[in-house]
């Protein structure tokens, strides 16, 4: 499982990296309390993933998608987001393998394991969609959409309202590799980067080289994703997504950038599928770069963990998750009659046979 | 016998052997998936796209008014929504430039509900494609049919949309296709991908023939006299099946009617029928507002009236904006078996 990402070497930046390290006693970049909140957070969202595909196996669930994998990506991008409701927050326009940024963001194990249950109690879809199509609106989370791309040109929207008020707030948009092909990527780009209008957002994409079956090379013929940006002057910046100190100084000069200028910048990040793309694909592991494993590793070089200090971690994190299942499990299944709820807004009936 | 993913995999390669077929294209369509559904596995002129469905459908018909033969996929029809303008360019072009071009391409598309597909793996599209004047528009409930519309579809020289019903990719039918060895593991053995994956392997097709099922011709799946239930898709099987219970249970024999073409459809089938049972139901699981059904049950009173024993009746899936995953959610959204009996009921119960 040990196979570095060729991507890992070409990790590069177009804008200049002025990471000043604030180096701990480990020699590391970050501080001994970032590493390890990082690393617990990571620990938490894998816990979570693993949980939900068990759950999928043995027949609790109809479907499973997610991100493991994406950690390192999605950790710090959770933690550097300005959480809340409201103008002066950031909007999230996430996609279906968005479980680490929330974790980052607080997100509570029930809520994902109702959502793959499909339980009544499932308060972001309340029983109807797959997993990980969270809707946070005290967060200003914006629903994830199955319908891929679609983020990029709802996100404009949200970035627009926060430029009207000159607000603290900036949009941040993930997606995939494949999913930059349709034309929402395009009306993101365009959209972003108009002289004198421009927007502040955070476009990035999660660069796992696949989509379903097909590989990168077969979809795309630019190199980089982000390089998309360069024509419209945007800034752009390739990160590699499977190192989570990276990350996490990148993104957050990135964002530091955004919120100070009010522009956009285009951000790709490599990352890996460990699970394939969904329960449709078997979801067994793969044998990519493990962002978890990898920094574990470096973490114990640097003794800022001890082995036993991680498994204790891994170990209160599987059994939170477990609980978790448990009582959900326990829990009620939505009703035959709620179909018609929400149709309208205030419990206005949708229903013709009412009018 | 071959399961319908295997029946269309089977035509589209007697399309791309026979009928000049040049490409076969979507999303995950070529190697090494093969198709969401398997249905394009080991095909020669199979190829991946970019996750970009305005570009298949372009695409598709960029290649169609060079007078090249293609079959586009788009992966589930919740996805289609996008190229809509697209789509109706197709169905004009013919129309709008006085007979000068015409593009003669299939689109093939899943559609319905029916496994457990959350909201965007369980739409329908016959509705709105009855609303694309210029496209031809077929659904079959079998793999026979499914083959045999799939050639039709490849010969015709109109933009043809291929609908398949998602949830019977995996049914086998009761009718052979012309070639095709009777036994099921030898078939599998010979033209499905092994699970290890594509590489280095190669279909071993049978030696199919011809076999072309008309677009714009039903078919009557059960005989009756009792009334008449005009369906299509994975709803013909619900509705074989409540006609054989009310048969056995209460001697009443129904008419069920595949549909197979929406349109051009076989309205002299629906008429006969009607004419000699006095009562109709229409069937499908599109949403309900604007349903196709409800123009044949408008014609249906127009052209019937005064041949009617009972209302004409539409049932199809309730007009919300999706269909939930939960099996509560879902089975109270689109037609089930006992819907479909209770409505067949009253519609025979219904004294003029
Ligand atoms: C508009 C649309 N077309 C097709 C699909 C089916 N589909 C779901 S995920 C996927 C591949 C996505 O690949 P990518 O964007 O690279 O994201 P990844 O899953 O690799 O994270 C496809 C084709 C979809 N959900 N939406
Ligand atoms: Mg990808």
């Amino acid at each position: 499982m040990g196979k570095k990402l060729a991507t890992q070497s070409t990790s590069q930046s177009r804008s200049k990296s002025k990471s000043k390290s604030k180096s701990g006693s480990s020699g590391l970049p970050l501080s001994k309390q970032e590493l390890t909140k990082i690393h617990d957070l990571m620990v938490k969202s894998r816990a979570l993933e693993e949980r939900m595909i068990k759950i999928y196996k043995v027949g609790e669930a109809y479907f499973w998608i997610g991100g493991p994998g994406e950690e390192a990506f999605g950790v710090p991008l959770g933690m550097l987001a300005n959480k809340g409701q409201g103008f002066d927050h950031d909007w999230l326009h996430l996609h279906y393998r968005c479980s680490p940024t929330l974790i980052a963001m607080g997100m509570d194990f029930l809520t994902p394991i109702r959502l793959i249950m499909n339980k009544a109690t499932d308060k972001c879809t309340g029983g109807r969609n797959f997993s990980n199509h969270y809707s946070f609106p005290e967060w200003n989370v914006a629903p994830v959409t199955s319908p891929i791309g679609v983020q990029y040109s709802i996100g404009i929207g949200t970035a627009w309202a926060q430029k009207r008020r000159k607000a603290k707030g900036i949009t941040i948009i993930t997606g995939g590799d494949a999913g930059s092909a349709e034309g929402d990527f395009a009306s993101g780009l365009i959209w972003a980067s108009r002289k004198g209008s421009e927007l502040p957002m955070l476009i990035t994409v999660q660069n796992n080289k696949w989509g379903i079956s097909t590989h990168y090379d077969e979809q795309h013929g630019e190199a980089h994703v982000s390089d998309r940006g360069i024509p419209f002057k945007m800034r752009t910046a390739v990160i590699n997504g499977n190192d989570p100190i990276e990350s996490y100084i990148r993104l957050g000069e990135e964002m530091a950038y955004i919120r100070k200028t009010g522009k956009p910048v285009v951000l790709e990040a490599s990352v890996s599928r460990l699970f394939g793309h969904s329960s449709a694909d078997g979801v067994n592991r793969r044998d990519e770069l493990d962002c978890l494993e990898e920094f574990e590793k470096l973490l114990l070089k640097k003794d800022v963990l001890t082995e036993k200090k991680i498994k204790q971690i891994k170990d209160d994190y599987d059994k939170e998750a477990q609980n978790a299942q448990i009582k959900a499990r326990a829990e009620l299944s939505p009703e035959a009659s709620t179909i018609w709820d929400h149709f309208y807004v205030n419990s206005e009936s949708g229903d013709w046979r009412d009018f | 016998m071959a399961n319908m993913a295997q029946s269309i995999r089977m035509a589209l390669h007697y399309g791309e052997k026979h009928l000049d077929v040049k490409d076969v294209f979507g999303q995950d369509v070529g190697a090494p998936m093969g198709g969401v559904f398997t249905a394009t596995q080991g095909l020669e002129t199979s190829w991946n796209t970019p996750l970009d469905e305005r570009g298949i459908v372009g695409t598709a018909m960029g290649i169609a008014m060079t007078g090249d033969i293609c079959v586009a996929e788009i992966q589930f029809c919740d996805y289609i929504f996008n190229t809509i303008d697209l789509l109706k360019i197709a169905g004009n072009t013919n129309w709008v430039t006085n007979g000068n071009v015409s593009l003669p391409l299939v689109l093939m598309t899943p559609v319905g509900a029916g496994i457990r597909g959350s909201v965007y793996h369980s739409h329908s599209f016959d509705a709105i494609a009855s609303r694309l004047p210029g496209w031809k528009v077929v659904m079959p409930s079998n793999p026979l049919d499914a083959y045999g519309l799939m050639l039709s579809a490849i010969k015709d020289p109109n933009p043809v949309m291929f609908l398949k019903p998602k949830a019977l990719m995996r049914v086998r039918g009761e009718e052979l296709i012309p070639g095709e060895p009777a036994n099921e593991k030898e078939l599998k053995a010979m033209i499905d991908q092994p699970v290890g994956g594509s590489a280095g392997w190669k279909a071993k097709w049978p030696n199919l023939e011809e076999h072309l099922v008309e677009i714009g011709k039903g078919k009557i799946t059960r005989q009756g006299s009792a009334a008449t239930v005009v369906t299509y898709g994975r709803h013909v099987l619900m509705c074989n099946q409540v006609a054989d219970d009310l048969k056995k249970e209460k001697g009443i024999e129904l008419e069920v009617i595949d549909l197979r073409s929406i349109y051009p459809y076989d309205w002299e089938l629906i008429k006969t029928s009607i004419k000699k049972t006095g009562r109709v139901i229409f069937v499908n699981e599109d949403t309900e507002v604007t349903n196709f059904a409800e123009h044949l049950s408008y014609r249906v009173t127009q052209e019937l009236f005064y041949e009617l024993m009972a209302r004409p009746k539409v049932l199809a899936g309730k007009n919300l904006p999706g269909i939930g995953l939960h099996a509560n959610l879902e089975e109270a959204s689109v037609p089930q078996v006992p819907e479909i009996k209770e409505e067949v009921i009253s519609l025979l119960q219904e004294i003029p």
